[in-house]
This record gives C-alpha cells, structure tokens and sequence, in this order.
C-alpha cells in the first residue's frame, strides 16, 4: 500500500482524557512495522487535564520529518470531539483535508458553568463539511456506552479511520497491534470497539 | 512490546525523546539514574526506573534536582556512570552544586556523568522559557544538544564518554517537542557492566582553591572545543557554494531541512546542523560561513547560536565583513514561544522574496469566518472528584468569613490551576517550587507595618518536600504569622503520580519508609491539624480558626488523587443526580457557576443544574456545596 502525499499528514484530536495518544501510539507502531518513517508530535502536560489535545502523525516512505505539521498542511484530521475538529480545520485545512469525527460533544469548562454557549450542532456539523473535501461523522462514544465503556470511543474511531483506507494499514495491521499492546483481559473488548468503529464508516459509504 | 532493555540490536522501535535518552544511557552502561520530576524531562527516570529491576541500575525520585545530582555524582566518583535529569526549572535548583562540581572534576576514578536538562519553550508546563544553553555559556559546561530522537539516543552515549575522557560532567539539553516527540530509533547493544563501585580516598574532590580550578574548566573547555570540530554530531548538507546558510540545533533542524524541500531550495541553501553546542566548534563554524554571504540561524528559543555565530564572524579573517546574519535579532523568527515548522518555512521564503502561503486564500477566509463564528476555548481544568477543588472551595469560604482581605500563596501542581484562565484566581502571588511558603514567611511579617490582612500559603505534598521545608522551618523560627495548607493527595499527580518521600513505595516500585507530614511539621513545634477535604464545614471552620491565631499553623489537607483513587478502586463511589424539584436554577447557580466540577453542567432549557453522567466520577462532594439540598447521593451498589 503506497501514500498518496509524502509525507502523508494525519491530525489526531480530542480532549485531554479521551485516548488522543493511545492511538498514535498504535498507528505509529504499525507504520513503523510496515517500514515506514514515523514522527509523532503530542501535546503532554497540563493540557491534559480537561485541554484540548491533539497529536501530530507524519508518514513518509523516504525520510524522517520533524514532529509537527505546518499550518494549513493536513490530509486527515480523526476527531474524538466535534469542537475540537473544527479547531483542527481552523489550524491545519485545507481544500483536500479529509475528517472522521466522533460527533459527541464534550463541553468546556467555560460551557458547563454556563458562560459560553457550545456552538450550534448544525452549525457545527455544517461548518466542518464545508471546510472538508471529504467527511464522517460517527458517535462513538455513543457506542462505547452500548458496549459499557464509553473509553472505547477512541478505539472506536481508530476502527473507522482504517475503514477509510486513508492510511497503508488494514485491518489485520491494528488488529495484530492490539493484540501486542493491550493487557489480555482487555483485547477483546478493544477488538469488538474496532469492529463497530469499522463497520460503521463503511455503512456510510 | 519490548521494554526499553530489551529489542535486539539494529531494529527499530519507537521512542519518545526523553525514552531514547534513556536508551542511550542504558546503552552507555548507566548503573544510576536519579531525577524529580517535571514535564517534559520526567520520562527520562521514569523509563529507567521502569527497567531497574530487569538490569539492576538503580533508579530514585529523589526529594529534588540538587539532591538527584549530589547523588548522581558520588556513584561517578566511585567509578560508576550515572545520569540526573530535570527540566528548566529544576536545573536552577540544581546550579549551585553543579557550578561546583564543574570545577571541581569527577575525581581519581571518575565514571561519566551526564545531566539532561528539558526546556519548555512556549512554557506548555512551565512557568518560564528559559533557555537553558546560557548556563552552559556562563558557568563553561560542555553542551550538547540533538536534534531527534535517534540522535538523542546517540549523543547520550556520547556524553559519557566524553565525561570520562574530560573528567567533567557533560550537559544535554533537549526541549519540550523533542523530548515529547516519538520517532524511528535503531537500537544499539546493552553492554555488560563489571560493577565494582571504590571509592578513592586518597583525594578530596572539592572546588576549593577556586581560581586553580577556574583556569582548568577554562582548559578543558579548550580540549572539549577540539574534539566537537570534529564531531560528526555537526553536519552540513547543501551546495558547496550555497547561496544562504541555514545554521541549526535541536529540533529546527528537521524544521530547517523541511523548510529547504517544501521551497525547493536544496540548489541555492545548504543546512549546517550543529550537535555540540558548547563550547561552539568555531573553526567549522568559520569555515563554512566563508563560503556564503548570507545566513538563517533557527533555534529554540534565545538567540543564543545567533549570538556567538555574530562572534565567530566577527573574529575570523576568512569570513566577509559584509557577511549577512539573520535570526531573532533581525526579526526574522521570534524571540518567544516554541519554534514551529511554518515560522521557519516563512522566514527563508521571506529571505528569498518567495510568498508562502499555507493554503488558499479562500479557505483561509472560511476558515476564520468560522473561528470567529464558532470557535471557543476549552480551558484546561482539575479533574472531576479532584480533592483540590474542595480544598480551594473550603479555603474560599475561610477567607470570606474572615473578612479581612487576606489572600492565598501559590505553588507548583494541579492547583496552580487556579490561576489559569478557567481557575478560581483565589492566588495571588505563585513563582516556583515551595515559593508559596517562602513568600508567605515575608507577608506573614506584615502585621508589624501595618497590615491586617492573614495569608495561607498552599502546597502539595511532593513540593512540600522538594522545597518548601526550609521556608517553613524559617517562618517558625523567625515567628511569621501564616497557615500552610499542605494539598496531601499522596502523590506526584501532575506530571504522571510520581512516588516521593511521603509515599509508600519509591521510583522502582519497591516499598519505602514514608516520611509523615503531619509528625514532621509537628515535631517542629507548629500546631497541625489534619482534616478531609470533602469534609467541606469541617475543613473551612477549621482553617478559619486557624486564621485567627498567631505564629505558624499547618493545615493538612489529606485526600488520594482521584486519578489514583480510581486506579485503585475502578469503582465510583456514590450515584449523584440533581432533584429538579429543589434546584433554584438561575437564582443560585452555585454548582456550576462557583465550584465548577466539569461532572455537573448547566441545562440551558431547563435553566437548572445536571449530572453531567459521562464525566461525573460520582465523588459526591457537590452535595455539600449545594446550599439547597438539591444535589443528592446515594451509595453506589
Ligand atoms: S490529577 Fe488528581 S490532583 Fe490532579 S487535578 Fe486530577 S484529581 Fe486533582
Ligand atoms: S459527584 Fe459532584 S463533585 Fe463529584 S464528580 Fe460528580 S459532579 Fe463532580
């Protein structure tokens, strides 16, 4: 499976506490496998207590880049969090930039006590599409709750990011990662959590 | 995956800045590893003290930067190689032992000795952005600085040697988007250590007689300076007669070289990266400035390279007097925050009359039509269930009550929260590690001149024992009028629940005397009182007595981290929900509008309070804050 853009760029973000690193973690390890170069840059520290967070992911098959993508400079966003996509878009879009985004708002502080207003959802929803070449929208989390842990949204997402096929991993590619990665009592459940998140974006198209 | 001890040698594995240091250590053959933590140098201990047990190098939190390097140093005077890591801050609290034993040398029997430093441009963790590079400069200790991951690793093992080879230890200087920034690096072996630990008391490493050991940092310095013209650590890419020079360090040289490809420039513009960053390997420096006219420096975050380049320039005959330097004096790239990839790409667009644009002028305008529409900040915030905000809820009604305009003292943690944008702003003066003691002992004087205003420094439990004891002995013996409200969660929560001399177990997990606060402060002679911080009524009319008497009182507030809690327990505690039927709504608001727990929100339809389910760890200590009894709990099943 070959890139279409060297290096290829891919945003992942969401709100601190949601898994934002799990999964570059996850994507990184099988790029790396594949023989990929891979760089990841990640927001750490304080913002994640309640911040936004996001991670930057760069792929390329020729050399290895630095950790951050330039503004303007993104093919795929993956959002934990509709707000925080539109962040992304503000930061990173572009005519050609793809999202996948877990519409399941979360909302600040400054909303919960009442003092900003969580923008419109329509609005929202609309303003992402019409910033993006190509969309998903999906509630993960939603369907983490189904399965009894809304904690499985990010993998969730991650299921849905590889049904894209945005970047040169497969199924098996994560899957075999899972395994590797989470403690055995856990593989299962993450498993079942990438399979939803898989079908669910190929439902859509 | 592999631990950081393992992987055969030549794969690739993914690594962290921070855990490629401390590869490299490993690789070097570290036997002792010691640290406080701090974002972002925290990973490189925390990595070591992961593998301690499977290679049995010894790996200790220690109660702060001074003591891990003190103790980092012994084992090299003894023949063993050991390494302290700190960020920015830490390394001031490091600097007067470290000024010392630069001139004091290792010793007879030396091993090497390498101190890592973490700078956090853009102050994403940190209340400063300094840099540290200048220490290096003023106090003539060799630096050096890589510029990813795999060289981090590289360079690491290097120092080492170079340690022992100077008999001095050796600086590493990394900031925060490399040491957080995960890349390829190819694993080298682990060698096998004999380790026999002597030593030789035929000397007395000491500085003493000062100026003796001032003309010897100077002709180490000297060596040094010979061997980095030759290090293949600096590196130069480009035509053999480019145009412009870009000179680099740390992570601006990846930004430097994508600046080149994505302007396709690699004709006219050659990267000159340098690794040794002090002393400055100025012959090569010389050299390849004689082959230009122009040149970008790009480095985080002084101009620091910027200065001593102009020097350089300044000093060779070879280079041309109208030779053109460009950088952070020129206003080419900013004196502040982090550097970015884009900042670079528009400085050498600029120097080249080339428009850069990061996309098309009209998504741009989308773009911001929509931030302006529809964009708002998500402040960072403590966790729900989290004991500070009751602390600081009990502490705000305290100073209420009391009425006298007294104010808090701020220190390093979770709860300096409170001063950020989404904070309570209950803080009124917050600098660095225990200073919110410190500065308490001083306003604690005030009475004397006047003042009647009471002031409660608070402090968390790991900063009390990093740095605020000595304020707090010195309020007690020069008899200051104050409250230390000691924030126990036991642990180190804010960068990733640390273990510290109050804690049970030390860095290797292994289980370890705790040093009791509430015995300690005692034995010191001041009045301590231990209470619950959900205790709300409790802990406020505690702490508003406390207020009212004279001399040094200590108020320990005792409460685990709710991330540990969690961790521990995987359960919630109560089922909390709001009773409609009792919640005042807009006329009282308190909830969320004062105590703001992200686990309750406001309904706007409703205009009343709710249970923000998916968030609320169900800690229950809303229901006491709720002046209408209309949060309710009951026992989780
Ligand atoms: S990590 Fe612990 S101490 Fe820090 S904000 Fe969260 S609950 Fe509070
Ligand atoms: S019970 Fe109340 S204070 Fe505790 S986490 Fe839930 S909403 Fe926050």
């Amino acid at each position: 499976m070959a890139i279409r853009e060297d290096p290829l760029n891919l945003v992942i973000s969401g709100v601190g506490g949601q898994g934002n690193i799990l999964l570059s973690r996850l994507i990184g390890q099988s790029l790396m496998n594949k023989g990929y170069f891979v760089a990841i840059g990640e927001t750490l520290g304080v913002a994640q207590r309640g911040g936004a967070v996001m991670s930057n992911v760069r792929i390329s098959a020729k050399m290895p880049f630095g950790p951050l993508i330039p503004e303007g400079k993104a093919h795929v966003i993956l959002s934990l969090e509709p707000l925080e996509t539109l962040r992304m878009l503000i930061r990173y879009g572009n005519p050609k930039v793809i999202t996948i985004t877990n519409f399941h708002p979360l909302f600040p502080v400054s909303v919960l006590s009442g003092k900003d207003r969580y923008p419109n959802y329509e609005a929202l929803r609309q303003a992402i599409t019409e910033l993006s070449a190509l969309v998903w929208f999906l509630d993960a989390t939603d369907m983490g709750l189904k399965l009894g842990m809304p904690i499985v949204a990010n993998v969730i997402m991650l299921g849905a990011l590889i049904a894209s096929s945005q970047l040169p991993l497969t199924r098996k590619d994560l899957e075999d990662e899972m395994r590797d990665t989470f403690p055995s009592e856990r593989i299962e459940l993450n498993l079942k959590a990438f399979e939803i998140g898989f079908k669910a974006l190929r439902s859509q198209n | 995956m592999p631990s950081l001890a393992q992987g055969s040698p030549g794969s690739p594995q993914l690594f962290m800045g921070n855990k490629a240091i401390a590869r490299g250590a490993l690789e070097a053959g570290v036997q002792f590893a010691a640290g406080y933590p701090g974002t972002p140098s925290s990973e490189v201990v925390e990595s070591l003290a992961q593998v301690a047990k499977e290679t049995g190098i010894y790996v200790e939190w220690s109660t702060n930067e001074k003591v891990a390097t003190e103790a980092a140093a012994a084992v090299s005077f003894s023949g063993l190689r050991a390494l302290a890591a700190m960020k920015t801050a830490g390394l001031n609290v490091a600097l007067d032992f470290l000024v010392h034993l630069n001139y004091s040398g290792l010793g007879k029997n030396g091993a090497g000795l390498v101190v890592v430093v973490c700078d956090d441009p853009e102050g994403h963790s940190s209340g400063d952005e300094a840099d540290s590079r200048w220490v290096a400069s003023s106090e003539g200790i060799p630096l050096l600085e890589p510029g990813s991951p795999q060289e981090a690793k590289e360079i690491t093992k290097w120092a080492f040697e170079l340690s022992e080879e100077f008999n001095g230890f050796f600086l590493i200087r990394s900031s925060t988007r490399l040491s957080l920034s995960t890349s390829l690096v190819t694993l080298g072996k682990l060698p096998h250590v004999e380790k026999k630990a002597h030593f030789d008391t035929s000397q007395c490493i000491s500085p003493y007689l000062a100026r003796l050991h001032h003309i010897s940092v100077l002709e180490r310095l000297a060596k040094v300076q010979e061997t980095f013209e030759r290090s293949s650590f600096n590196w130069y890419q480009g035509p053999e007669n480019p145009e412009l020079i870009i000179i680099c360090s740390g992570v601006g040289s990846s930004y430097a070289v994508e600046a080149v490809e994505s302007l396709n420039l690699g004709k006219s513009v050659g990267v000159l990266k340098l690794g040794t960053l002090w002393p400055i390997p100025k012959g090569l420096v010389a050299k390849h400035l004689a082959k230009t006219s122009r040149v970008l420096i790009v480095e985080e975050v002084d101009p620091f390279l910027e200065t001593f380049v102009k020097k350089t320039a300044f000093e060779s005959a070879k280079v041309s007097k109208s030779l053109k330097i460009y950088g952070k004096d020129s206003g080419h790239l900013p004196k502040v925050g982090e550097l970015k990839p884009d900042t670079v790409l528009k400085a050498l667009a600029t120097l080249f009359q080339m428009e850069y644009l990061a996309r098309e002028a009209d998504y741009e305008q989308r773009a911001n039509d929509a931030a302006a529409k529809l964009l708002i900040d998500r402040g960072v915030t403590l966790c729900p269930g989290c004991p500070h905000r009751a602390s600081f809820w009990s502490i705000k009604k305290a100073l209420q009550k009391d009425g006298r305009d007294g104010f808090l003292t701020g220190d390093i943690g979770c709860y300096t929260l409170d001063v950020f944008p989404a904070g309570d702003k209950l803080t009124k003066a917050l600098h660095a590690m225990g200073s919110g003691v410190g500065l308490a002992t001083g306003f604690g004087h005030l009475d004397r001149f006047g003042s009647e205003q009471p002031v409660i420094a608070v402090c968390g439990d790991s900063t009390f024992y990093h740095a605020a004891i000595p304020a707090l002995l010195n309020a007690i013996h020069n008899k200051s009028n104050m409250v230390m409200v000691l924030l126990d969660n036991r642990t180190t929560a804010m960068t990733g629940f640390q273990s510290h001399p109050g804690t049970a177990f030390d860095a290797m997990e292994n289980a370890a005397p705790t040093i009791d606060a509430a015995k300690f402060c005692r034995s010191l002679g001041c009045k301590v009182v231990v209470t619950d911080p959900f205790d709300i009524k409790g802990t406020t009319d505690t702490l508003l007595q406390l207020m009212k008497e004279d001399g040094v009182k200590v108020l320990i507030m005792q409460r685990k981290c709710e991330l540990v809690r969690m961790r521990e327990e995987r359960r919630y505690p109560y089922k909390v929900w709001v009773d409609v039927e009792k919640c005042r709504g807009e006329k009282c608001g308190f909830c969320t509008k004062s105590f703001r727990c992200p686990g309750l929100l406001w309904d706007i339809e409703t205009g009343k309070a709710q249970i923000n389910e998916a968030v609320c760890c169900g800690c229950g200590v809303c229901v006491d804050i709720c002046p209408f009894g209309a949060i309710v709990r009951e026992e989780a099943a």
